[in-house]
């Protein structure tokens, strides 16, 4: 049944003829292409669709076409006109308030329905007014200082790019939404494509025929199998390559690919798998890493005794000789859960045939890594096939695997039109990577003037049904395990253990996150013991400049955790005095106050291999200055760090940069975005490339090294001295690309690899933090409101200052729902209603120190801050709340019933 | 898919309930959740049209809240004290997208252990009124949430109003409290609404203290009630609630809390929430 809808959108009155219980988002999207507005989860939960109507802020997602007849529409494309920004989307530019910017339309309309009403809301309001949208990148405080900030002015930026606060070139794009993301630039003419899933943990598959269902149903075009598919596996290791596209004989978890069906979007919509002949056995499921372990369990994969898929191993030193001979010894068990990324994205994307080769345009955080898998997937060569990225609403580490693009790939050679496929909230949860749940033993040794003397590590964890990046994270964390200490005798062990669980992949922090909950509990056990302060007793063993690591790595520069404990100090002792203050003065309330320190260290880059990035700039005949990018900007900067790095070594200004990003066909291969590596490596090779075209300018003007440029329209000047060069570029030849000039770098960090003890150069550099958390907890309800956090970071050199308080903000976000309230359970928890993250009412106050202990190696001395902003804050966290309440923390998340568990625990034994 | 029909009054909408089964929609924010991924193909009925059906009207006897009020309209209506622990639970259901949005009635007839609205309105001693082709029924909001997910609903049947009968004091003081386990868009692990009417003694003539979330349908507390008939109110008032009060609250152990916390936080949050309601001016 399809009726006349009525109503005004920004301003333009309309009349479309759609099915009146349409979501009124899909009518906006679909119908009137206003892609702006984004769906999270079509559920009411994330506010991504957040539109006004009659100046209400509403969920388009939740919204009956129906009920918006005769009614008057605001989307984030009617916030000002021709792409301008208006104050608000002004101030949220200024501000760094959008990282990769799929909730900013959301955000902004939020905001709208406040500021229609108040024009000075204060914090409180804010807060209120935008708490119905979900961030994951920010941490919300530069979107309420955004907010608070409407009609403000801008700072004048002059001078040297490198260590200015630019805003995002792609800001305005994201904050108009013009910005294409995965489900944004589907062609109109397209298939639909959808996966059916496994509801099961483990079950035998038998599929039958498909024909009769594909004659019966209008509008199927095909019911894709693993037969359908000529390499059925991908996998993130050549080794590792064990995850079958479309299920087999088999699935292994519940989200498990069964079939693909393709055809229209409601013949796809309407089929489920009882309608199709595939019968699932279940059978029993391996479920955490002890059953994986246990005699006789279920093995998931071949060749993979009692389901190890790996083990990682750092030895360094004598353990046993050193806990022989220590005069202090603390141990302890810690566990943490399965992490959602939580991602206000979906995975989504598009494909097509061109020729004999294939283009695939989806979300992703490494555009190099998709194609080398889609041409395996297809056994096609590698020049068969062309990524170009959307813009991408959020990774951190969940859209390093492919997700959409095999199936798509497949599909889009077999037939003569684009396929698209969007999951939806509950497929993106239950069939992506999650972060690995660990089980982690520890016994920390020391001398009685608290230096540590041995570290010793066993972290076992839950790689789920797939190796995914299982290898990186069992390899990872033995290097880091020790903690960002001089320990002269370390022996960590990670393994990676197999179940029937979602694949546990790559997540901010590689496991090292889970590991420092450890080593920081050894700290402060050591602390507790010893009657030392807990700052103190990390800067007595803080490496330094010239010590050797766990794996004999002597560091040479830029290890700068004793700065970031010297900035925090002062802060960590008001924090202290305060807690104690309040708890005296209120010693019957029943909330307490505590303090907490966490500490970390990151390698940058990956571990022990080879990383290496290749950029490009060139200067075209009008003056424009092309990056040839191939670093995926997944909200955290590259788009805007890479070209301030190049600008200042070429020597002309940011502005005049553009860039093409990813594109496989147009750039080279910069690696993924990961690991943290983008400012370091790629920014490091826009640097060489920026000098190299800088010399071939000089050299083209006959010029010295001092020379200075200036773009004035397509005249380019270079002034050597007294002399004055005007060089029309315009009237110089140019290659394919419209480029007159060019140059390239390239940058691979030196490492080596690690022997058989672990020992070795796993990383060119290395990042160090350490932050500091006041708490209150309601002793009485087990609940934990994160009051503050202290961030100190040492980044090397903060190119863009904003965006690194960005990122830290953003890490402490995810790190505080690590902590407090995030676990992922398969079949409860598919949803952002069941699975919490934390919201804008749940961040503290966040302060963020950047130290710069510059690492010689890196772009004007940065290295690079993704990860290291979440690894300290559940430490840090934990720590507090042991502070606070006396309870040791063991478990992540520490949910309110875990914690007034303990605290009751504890009271009986007390009395 | 289905048919789409929305009545702009109350005779229209009386005559579609006489045309057979259809799915009853108000502000969509149940409907779509339950639908992520899924053809929508029902036969609607769209309430939201009908203006009977929504507002707040003051009778003699009783206010009557239109079943597709919205929760701003709640928050936003110029109300007695009574009504502070409602629109204390309004501004907890969801963002204000959802409040601006989503129903008092269709809160109810959603029918959820942790519906926010109906422990304030079990403490307002709400009755609901139904309607189908033939006649409206009044009845009581206890006998109308049966279970889970469960209502008294018939086919052929709208819930049209709530109805909150005026209180026999002169004052009348109103308490919400909801705990979750973060600051918005959060399931209840608790929630207690407390309705004191006081004489001009301050002792306490009538009272309703109500817990959701705690028991497949929200409840009340008739044991504690009792205890606290005829007590002078004060802060003090916390003092009284035993175990023995909550006895027949019945929680479930789930992935947000288990079953011995709900019971020991309930304890704790309706403690507070009677200090709360004994301290207010």
């Amino acid at each position: 049944m399809t009726e006349f809808l009525d109503f005004i959108v920004n301003g333009q009155s309309h009349r479309l003829a759609v099915p009146p219980l349409t979501r009124l988002v899909d009518v906006l999207r679909d119908f009137l292409s206003l892609t702006g507005t984004k769906i999270g989860c079509n559920a009411g939960d994330c506010g991504a669709c957040t539109v006004l109507i009659d100046g209400k802020q509403t969920c388009a997602c939740m919204t009956a076409a129906a009920q918006a007849a005769g009614r008057e529409i605001v989307t984030v494309e009617g916030l000002a006109a021709d792409g301008a920004l208006n104050e608000l989307q002004a101030a949220f530019l200024r501000h760094g308030a959008s990282q990769c910017g799929i909730c900013s339309p959301g955000m902004l309309m939020a905001a709208s329905s406040l500021l229609r009403q108040n024009q000075t809301p204060t914090k409180a309001e804010v807060e209120d007014a935008l708490g119905g949208v979900l961030c994951r990148c920010t941490g919300y405080q530069k979107i309420i200082e955004a907010v608070l900030d409407v009609g403000g002015g801008a700072p004048e930026i002059t001078g040297k790019a490198v260590g200015a606060s630019l805003p995002k070139p792609d800001g305005p794009a994201k904050l108009t939404g013009v910005e294409k993301y995965g489900a944004d630039d589907i062609p109109a003419d397209c298939l639909w494509l959808r996966i059916l899933r496994s509801p099961l943990a483990s079950a035998d598959v038998e599929l039958g025929d498909f024909t009769d269902v594909i004659e019966r149903t209008a509008g199927l075009e095909a019911v894709l199998t693993h037969k359908d598919i000529p390499f059925n596996r991908f996998g993130i290791y050549a080794t590792g390559k064990d995850q079958p596209v479309l299920a087999e004989t088999c699935v292994r978890y519940r989200g498990d690919a069964l079939v693909a069906l393709v055809g229209t979007k409601e013949a796809i919509l309407a089929l489920g798998l009882a309608d199709l002949p595939v019968t699932l056995t279940e059978k029993p499921a391996v479920t955490g890493v002890a059953a994986a372990k246990a005699v006789g369990a279920p093995q998931l994969h071949e060749g993979k005794l009692h389901n190890l898929l790996i083990e990682g191993i750092v030895d360094k030193g004598n353990v046993f000789e050193a806990v022989k001979h220590a005069e202090v010894h603390v141990e302890g068990r810690f566990e943490t859960s399965f992490v959602e990324h939580a991602y206000i994205e979906p995975e989504a994307g598009w494909a097509q045939r061109v020729g004999d080769r294939v283009e695939m345009h989806a979300t992703t955080q490494t555009a190099s890594m998709d194609r080398d898998e889609i041409a395996n997937v297809l056994q096609v060569g590698l020049d068969k096939v062309r990524v170009i990225p959307t813009a991408c609403g959020g990774g951190f580490g969940g859209k390093l695997d492919v997700s959409v693009q095999p199936i798509l790939a497949v599909a889009a050679m077999r037939f003569d039109k684009p396929v698209a496929c969007i999951y939806e909230r509950p497929e993106s949860m239950a069939s992506s990577t999650k972060r690995h749940p660990a089980l982690i033993s520890c016994r920390f040794s020391a001398g009685s003037d608290g230096k540590l003397s041995s570290a010793e590590m066993t972290a076992d964890f839950d790689t789920g049904a797939y190796a995914s990046w299982g290898p990186t994270v069992a390899g990872r964390v033995p290097v880091h395990g020790s903690g960002p200490y001089f320990v002269p005798n370390v022996r960590v062990t990670g393994r990676a253990y197999y179940t029937n669980s979602p694949p546990s992949g790559a997540f901010r922090g590689f496991g090292v996150p889970q590991a420092a909950i450890a080593h920081e509990a050894m700290m402060d056990d050591l602390a507790e013991k010893l009657g030392l302060d807990r700052l103190e007793i990390r800067r007595l063993n803080a490496i330094r400049a010239g010590d050797e690591t766990a794996t004999g790595q002597r560091l040479e520069a830029s290890a700068g955790l004793p700065a970031c404990l010297d900035a925090l100090a002062p802060h960590w002792r008001k924090l202290n005095e305060d807690a104690v203050h309040f708890n005296n003065r209120n010693p019957q309330a029943s909330v307490r106050r505590g303090a907490g320190i966490g500490a970390m260290w990151y390698g940058i880059g990956n571990t022990a291999l080879t990383n290496p990035s290749t950029m490009e700039v060139g200067i075209g005949g009008d003056g424009t200055i092309m990056l040839f990018n191939g670093a995926v900007d997944i909200g955290q900067g590259s788009n805007t760090i890479l070209p301030q790095i190049c600008a200042d070594a070429v020597g002309l200004p940011a502005e005049k940069f553009r860039y093409i990003m990813g594109d496989t066909d147009r750039t080279k291969d910069a690696g993924k975005t990961s690991a943290s590596r983008q400012t370091f490596v790629s920014g490091k090779a826009a640097e060489f490339a920026g000098l190299e075209l800088r010399h071939a300018i000089l050299r083209h003007a006959n010029a010295g090294e001092e020379a200075h440029l200036e773009l004035d329209g397509h005249i380019l000047r270079v002034t050597d001295g007294e002399a004055v060069r005007e060089i029309d570029l315009a009237a110089l030849p140019a290659d394919a690309d419209g480029m007159v000039f060019r140059g390239a770098g390239h940058f691979d960090p030196p490492t080596t690899p690690l022997d058989a003890n672990g020992q070795g150069v796993p990383y060119a550099t290395y990042g160090f933090a350490a932050q500091i958390a006041e708490v209150e907890v309601d002793m009485e309800l087990g609940t934990t409101r994160v009051l503050r956090i202290v961030a100190a970071h040492d980044v090397g050199r903060a190119i863009n200052p904003q965006q690194v308080e960005g990122q830290i903000q953003g890490g402490i976000a995810q790190g505080l729902g690590l902590a407090l309230m995030e676990e992922y359970i398969p079949g409860k928890t598919e949803n952002l209603h069941d699975y919490l993250i934390p919201t804008i009412g749940d961040m503290p106050r966040m302060d963020i120190l950047i130290i710069e202990d510059p690492e010689p190696l890196g772009p004007f001395g940065a290295k690079g801050v993704g990860e290291p902003g979440l690894v300290p804050t559940a430490p840090a966290i934990f720590g507090a709340i042991r502070h606070a309440t006396g309870v040791r923390v063991t478990r992540a998340p520490m949910l309110p019933h875990r914690l007034r568990a303990e605290i009751r625990k504890r009271e009986k034994g007390n009395g | 898919m289905g048919s789409y029909y929305r009545p702009t009054n109350m005779t229209d909408l009386q005559a579609a309930l006489r045309s057979g089964p259809v799915h009853i929609l108000a502000g969509g924010t149940d409907f779509y959740p339950a639908r992520v991924g899924r053809p929508l193909i029902e036969d609607i009925l769209d309430l939201t049209a009908v203006p009977e059906l929504c507002g707040i009207e003051e009778t003699a006897w009783s206010w009557r809240i239109g079943a597709t009020t919205t929760w701003t309209d709640i928050i936003r209506a110029d109300l007695p004290p009574l009504y502070e622990g409602l629109k204390a639970a309004a501004r907890e259901v969801g963002g204000w997208q959802v409040q601006n949005a989503g129903t008092i009635g269709g809160n109810l007839c959603n029918a959820s252990p942790a519906a926010d609205g109906v422990p304030a309105l079990l403490s307002l001693g709400a009755e609901v009124e139904l309607l189908d082709s033939e006649k409206r029924e009044l009845i009581d909001l206890t006998d109308f949430i049966l279970g889970n997910r469960k209502t008294r609903l018939q086919p052929g049947q709208v819930l049209t109003a709530i109805v909150i009968p005026k209180p026999r004091a002169a004052t009348v003081r109103s308490v919400f409290l909801k705990l979750g386990a973060r600051k918005y868009l959060v399931i209840s692990l608790v929630m207690v609404a407390i309705v004191l009417e006081t004489d001009k003694d301050d002792r306490i003539i009538a009272c309703r203290v109500a817990v959701g979330a705690c028991s497949e349908v929200a409840m009340r507390l008739g044991a504690l009630e009792e205890v606290l008939l005829g007590e002078k109110r004060s802060s003090e008032l916390q003092d009284l609630v035993t175990r023995a009060h909550i006895a027949p609250l019945t929680p479930i152990d789930d992935i947000r809390a288990s079953k011995a916390y709900r019971l020991d936080a309930a304890l704790t949050v309706i403690r507070r929430a009677l200090a709360q309601i004994g301290s207010l001016s």
